[in-house]
């Protein structure tokens, strides 16, 4: 890590899992480096999401890329933050093919904006979705549905 | 030395000699039987109805027993499940049906040849069941016309088997020019099927 010193933040060890955050723009710097480094070999991403905090004024939507070292199994977290209302962060799948439709999951509920990806669309929800469903945008059941047939079932 | 078998050792007599559908009404006489061409078109239908079983979840589960030897659907002359829509009269919607999953499930119901009927088994199907949200189909009835809702989460298969016995009185009893009336097509226009 003395590569980037200073530039990574937030180190913590929740349930005895390296975490540390970033800036946004260096993502695939430091991916880079935990992929290509002898000793770190991080070579496989097993898992890339989205969390919202919509409390978190200009670092709403948290990106979050697990990668896992399979010669030592030793995992390690790595986040970044970026604003909501400009969510654009470079994408990681020219690095690794796996990010490709984790990348398109997590535009498709999140609606973070993956600069470079190859083919960005939504890939689990219908494609005439207007919305990204798991942001914290929303009363947890919507009044104003009108798929749903209440007649049946009592809510009039 | 007698096996020690416990059960099912004395030969029971049949109930019946031969397990046989009742024939329609009509009128007999030496060498010839007069009845109606519906009764015994309805007749032929409903004693060998091909379901095309389209399962998606945990009614899937229930629907293989249901397919098994205990339960054995073929008892009623529905041995002969089928994976292609041509060749099949019933569609069994067994389970959540996502509206990314609605396209499909309306495509493989126009593939269908005329008669055609549609089951809905489990709460899915038939109301979008637990799955109250944003993603889930609130019932299959809103892409396509439903002949027999079957209720549970899932529906045990004896349920599955009343239904599916309702749907043998839907097809036994339906009238030959049914699907050609003004009332028919009124229907499927609402679904926006010509």
């Amino acid at each position: 890590m003395e590569k980037f010193g200073e530039q990574l933040t937030g180190w913590e060890e929740p349930y005895g899992m390296l975490t540390f955050t970033s800036d946004k723009n260096m993502n695939l710097k430091v991916l880079q480096f935990l992929y290509d480094d002898a000793e770190l070999g991080f070579r496989f991403m097993t898992d890339l999401c989205a969390v919202h905090y919509p409390n978190e004024e200009g670092k709403e939507l948290a990106v979050v890329y697990h990668l896992h070292n399979l010669k030592e199994n030793v995992r390690i977290r790595y986040k970044i933050f970026t604003a909501i209302e400009k969510p654009d962060v470079y994408t990681a799948s020219a690095l690794f093919s796996a990010a490709n439709w984790m990348e398109r999951e997590t535009y498709d509920f999140f609606g973070v904006n993956f600069l470079g990806h190859p083919n960005l669309k939504r890939i689990l929800n219908i494609d005439e979705m207007d919305y990204f469903p798991l942001r914290k945008e929303y009363p947890l059941e919507d009044q104003k549905r009108t798929d749903k047939d209440d007649e049946m079932f009592g809510r009039d | 030395m007698a096996r020690p078998v416990q059960y099912n050792i004395t030969d029971k007599p049949l109930e019946k000699p031969y397990s046989i559908v009742q024939g329609p009404e009509g009128y007999m006489g030496e060498g010839f039987f007069a009845s109606k061409l519906s009764d015994v078109v309805g007749l032929a239908r409903k004693n060998s109805i091909w379901p095309l079983p389209f399962a998606t979840s945990c009614c899937g589960i229930e629907f293989m027993a249901l397919m098994a030897s205990h339960y054995d659907l073929a008892r009623f002359g529905s041995e002969r499940v089928s994976f292609t829509p041509r060749q099949c009269d019933l569609l069994m919607v067994i389970g959540t049906i996502a509206k990314k999953m609605a396209p499909v499930v309306k495509q493989v119901y126009l593939q269908m040849a005329e008669p055609r009927w549609v089951l809905a088994m489990g709460a899915c199907a038939s109301s979008g069941g637990i799955f109250d949200t944003y993603s889930v189909l609130q019932g299959i009835d809103q892409i396509i016309p439903v002949d027999v809702y079957v209720p549970g989460c899932p529906p045990r298969p004896e349920a599955v088997i009343d239904g599916f016995l309702r749907v043998q009185e839907l097809v036994g009893s339906e009238n030959l020019r049914r699907r050609n009336s003004p009332k028919y097509k009124e229907l499927m226009e609402t679904y926006g099927i010509q």
